[in-house]
């Protein structure tokens, strides 16, 4: 643990910040800038080493309000040049800023390999369920039927949930915050960092301007949000409610809502959420889960630790290579294999 | 038992041709590699379908591989063979345009069936009259039966047995051009003998077969010896231009002083970059074989925004693909090597055969104003010098360079003297170190030659941000400013432009005077350095002014064209170089002599061609 002492305004640029009144993108960004200082002292990673990554789209603006090395790349790839920033120096502390329509469309091949590779990036995957800055078309996580301006009649499309995506492809990180939480979005993204290998933070925020209240029957009103969200804490109870007295358990391979104390379920009963599970079957389940039936799902869903670690294992097969085979320049290798001579 | 004749050759073209499963790639290969460590002068052409089975026994899965060796200095891989090895009837039928008058022609008698006749579409069970091969040295051994034979101790299945049937032509052919065997079997050992021993002694005693066939009958009336060719002192290796593009990358990496990291994706022809790369992790080359072709350049753009030297490879399809981000790399001002191996086009085109059609591509395929700098490399050893130029350019410049080259010099391969590293210059970029705390950094400042400094991530004070939206021409931020964006258009363009003064002056091959001026670029250069020589010889006043630098094009090239009565510009495309050189040099009159049939051109049709320019 270093102690660098950096301020929220240590990574505060000095750019205008162009999102529309009530964007939820704001939240976002105080909660970064508030989780920098501890990212940098937990990692021992100084200011100069933190780059920010992002596509196209409002939440690829981002990267202009960091004072961090930044890239605003170009629609999808975001991932993709990341992948390559960290895999050129696994030094950086390397984030990558999305959207749903960046990451889950047009960059969905890069979303699921850089998943697959377990690149050690931190993803923030803002999710309005709507294309803003093209004002207002529907997104692979548009909810179906959802008139929008190119589905004028109601979607068709059924969409992802991004942390059935993720946790499909094996990754092995996924988190889940809301952009009015703020403290809860600073402790996933330290966790995110903490993490080795992939890690993906679905923000859930609010276009105030195209797909205002997508959120809202859970996560608008502050007094029904802990009865409509559970936060799951790696080791504990999955309990919810303003009470704290509602619970899941699972019955018949099923996850299922209980209240303690009712129908004969006790407190042992409730599930307890271990995100170190390598079996995704139950954290798909948890990442499933849709209000109303259930309460749906915030903080670390999943979290397991694992060896293959892209950008490492690249380095560390460079170092194995170079033990077994002593050519160090190229006059050496130009000179190596077969050769004759002449005159 | 010998009294044959032994007659000295100056110049030999062997067609090595069967199935595209027969293995004729390694029987040509074996060929051309023992020529050139007896110190012969070597060019070769491998011509091979895309399908890795073709149909057996059809013309279309005919897999061929042409050398052309000699006592001079080889530039071309021939146009016409005086050999021909044909495994089948197939291979007769697709070669048979290729054969010189008096040619020998070995074929395996054990495929003259009718069902291969059929597979061929021959309309007789006579071949020789069907294609008019009368008067041809025809040779006509079992060699099948006789590899059968001649493996029969050793406890092989078939399959495996008759594999072994293209060492037994090796063998013929080493007979008869009085080659040593050691290189061919040392070579089989080691690929073979750990995995699979047996393999290799079934092979190297196929060679032997064919060798002593060779020797005791009469089928051969002479057998020939070629002298050595007065090369430039030093020591050579064999190579072939993907692998020389590789190491060039690596060389330029190597005097930067920084890691090479190349992200790409596989496609024909130009995997065997990405392959060579991946295998020089001892230098510490670092490849990520990506999920696609945008995600090969991304991660590259990636890489070079962390400050390693990034390179991507490709060919046509995946340069379209590229498109977008490369304007990315421009609109960044980050150093990028795009190498384009071209192939037929447009589409998936011809992916196994050579053509030049994506030079406008590589100069103008993307939105906006969006110049890059463009390259082209013109022999398989060249490749090297080319690869080096492009990584020093982009990392000195901080721009994107694009670096043609073609299937044939990709896969064509020659003795080449190898470099001393001492010999290529230092590659300095302009790598911005920390700053002072409290002063602001601008990352778009430049200096004279509108050079931009490059700042990585994780040194101290330099945190900036760049990105696709139009920069502001100090902060790098976004800035909608219409002056600024006009001054930014130009700025990129000048900087572009400014590599000029890097380049070396243009070159005539010729005097700098004369009746036709002959303009080529890229990988035609061997041909059209052949047949301009040739008419030189009879006195003709011809030259050649063959360009390896695209854009900018190197001082010099004007005074070259004010030289001659005409000009002709040859490409393997439908004249794109000739309509890129009429918006430069608008006061000139240029021809044109083009071909597209996936195809090198041959000495004989330029020739030709160039006579009836000099008579009109």
């Amino acid at each position: 643990m270093a102690a660098y002492n950096y301020t929220p305004a240590d990574f505060k640029s000095d750019q205008e910040v162009k999102w529309c009144p009530g964007c939820g993108d704001h939240a976002i960004l105080n909660a970064v800038q508030r989780a920098m200082p501890e990212v940098a002292d937990t990692l021992d990673t100084p200011h100069n080493r933190f780059v920010f990554i992002s596509g196209i789209g409002c939440s690829s603006r981002f990267i202009y309000y960091m004072k961090t090395f930044g890239f605003h790349t170009i629609h999808g790839r975001a991932n993709a040049v990341a992948t390559g920033v960290k895999v050129a120096n696994p030094d950086l502390s390397v984030w990558v800023c999305t959207g749903d329509g960046d990451s889950l469309a047009i960059g969905g091949n890069h979303f699921i390999h850089a998943i697959r590779r377990n690149v050690d990036l931190n993803c923030l995957l803002f999710n309005n369920e709507i294309y803003g800055l093209t004002k207002g078309q529907y997104s692979p996580t548009t909810k179906l039927g959802k008139i929008t301006k190119t589905s004028p009649y109601g979607t068709i499309e059924k969409p992802f949930n991004p942390g059935e995506l993720v946790i499909g492809a094996k990754g092995t990180f996924f988190a889940r915050t809301i952009d009015a939480e703020v403290e809860l979005t600073k402790q996933c993204l330290v966790a995110a960092a903490r993490h080795k290998g992939m890690s993906v933070v679905e923000c859930l925020v609010n276009c105030v301007i195209f797909n205002n209240r997508t959120h809202a029957d859970f996560a608008a009103d502050k007094a029904t949000r802990a009865e409509r969200t559970i936060l799951l804490r790696h080791g504990e109870k999955m309990l919810f409610g303003a009470a704290n007295d509602k619970g899941l358990v699972r019955e018949n391979g099923r996850l299922k809502v209980v209240t303690v104390g009712q129908e004969g379920y006790t407190l042992d009963r409730i599930l307890t959420h271990d995100a170190h599970e390598r079996d995704t079957s139950l954290h798909l389940m948890l990442a499933a889960m849709k209000y109303p039936d259930f309460p749906v799902a915030v903080g670390v869903i999943r979290d397991v630790e694992d060896e293959y670690v892209y950008d490492g294992k690249v380095g560390e097969q460079v170092a194995e290579v170079q033990k077994a085979n002593p050519i160090r320049t190229m006059d050496e290798l130009l000179h190596s294999g077969e050769t004759w001579t002449i005159g | 038992m010998n009294h044959k004749q032994v007659q000295e050759l100056q110049d030999v073209v062997i067609r090595f041709s069967g199935d595209s499963g027969d293995g004729m790639q390694l029987t040509g290969t074996l060929f051309s590699d023992t020529s050139a460590l007896m110190g012969n002068g070597i060019s070769t052409f491998p011509d091979y379908p895309a399908e890795i089975r073709a149909p057996q026994g059809t013309v279309a899965g005919v897999s061929g591989f042409q050398v052309h060796f000699g006592a001079r200095r080889i530039i071309n891989p021939g146009d016409y063979c005086d050999v021909l090895v044909a495994m089948n009837p197939a291979a007769l039928k697709a070669n048979r345009k290729w054969l010189k008058a008096n040619a020998t022609v070995i074929v395996d008698g054990d495929s003259l069936t009718e069902a291969n006749f059929r597979k061929a579409g021959f309309k007789t069970d006579d071949p020789v009259a069907e294609l008019g091969l009368e008067g041809y040295n025809l040779v006509v051994p079992d060699i099948t039966s006789m590899t059968r034979e001649a493996l029969k101790e050793l406890e092989l299945d078939n399959k495996s047995v008759v594999k072994c049937k293209n060492m037994f032509a090796l063998g013929i052919c080493f007979y008869l051009f009085q080659r040593p065997e050691d290189h061919a079997k040392s070579y089989l050992d080691s690929k073979f003998a750990r995995k699979n021993p047996l393999i290799a002694e079934a092979n190297k005693r196929a060679i032997d077969a064919g060798y002593n066939f060779a020797a005791n009958t009469h089928q051969f009336a002479n057998t020939y010896t070629v002298p050595t060719a007065p090369l430039e002192k030093g020591t050579y290796r064999s190579i072939n231009g993907n692998v020389a593009t590789a190491w060039g990358l690596m060389a330029a990496a190597e005097k930067a002083g920084l890691p090479l990291f190349c992200g790409s994706y596989p496609i024909t022809p130009a995997t065997v970059i990405l392959e060579e790369l991946a295998k020089h992790k001892e230098l510490g080359v670092k490849t990520v074989q990506a999920e696609d072709e945008i995600a090969g350049i991304c991660t590259a753009i990636g890489a070079a925004f962390a400050g390693n030297f990034a390179v991507t490879t490709t060919s046509g399809p995946g340069l379209s693909l590229k498109s977008e981000a490369l304007g990315l790399a421009v609109m960044g001002e980050l150093p990028l090597v795009v190498v384009d191996v071209q192939r037929g086009g447009p589409s998936t085109g011809l992916p196994t055969k050579t053509e030049q059609s994506d030079l406008q591509q590589a100069l103008y395929g993307r939105n906006g104003e969006c110049p890059v700098v463009v390259i082209a490399a013109s022999t398989p050893g060249d490749c090297f010098r080319f690869a080096f130029e492009a990584g020093k350019i982009a990392m000195e410049h901080m721009t994107p360079v694009i670096l043609l080259t073609d299937g044939f010099i990709a896969n064509g391969s020659q003795p080449w003297r190898i470099p001393q590293m001492s010999d290529y210059p230092a590659i300095c970029p302009p790598i911005v170190e920390p700053h002072p705390e409290g002063e602001a950094f601008m990352p778009y400042t430049r200096d004279a030659r509108h050079v931009r400094g490059w700042a990585f991530p994780g040194k101290a004070g330099l945190e900036h941000r760049i990105g696709g939206l139009e920069k502001d021409h100090l902060k790098g931020c976004i800035s909608y400013d219409p002056s600024n964006h006009q001054e930014m258009v130009r700025t990129r363009a000048a900087k572009v432009a400014a590599v000029v003064e890097d380049l070396p002056r243009q070159e005539v091959f010729g005097e700098t005077q004369g009746d036709l001026l002959v303009i080529g670029w890229g990988g035609t250069r061997g041909h059209l350095q052949s047949a301009v020589e040739a008419l030189q010889e009879e006195g003709k006043r011809i030259s050649l002014c063959h360009l390896n630098y695209i854009n900018p094009l190197p001082d010099g090239v004007r005074e070259i064209l004010q030289g001659f009565r005409r000009i002709v510009v040859c490409e393997l495309n439908e004249g794109q170089m000739a309509g890129y050189l009429r918006q430069h040099f608008q006061e000139f009159r240029f021809e044109q002599y083009n071909k597209c049939e996936g195809l090198p051109f041959t000495t004989v049709e330029l020739t030709s061609e160039f006579n009836r320019l000099l008579e009109e």
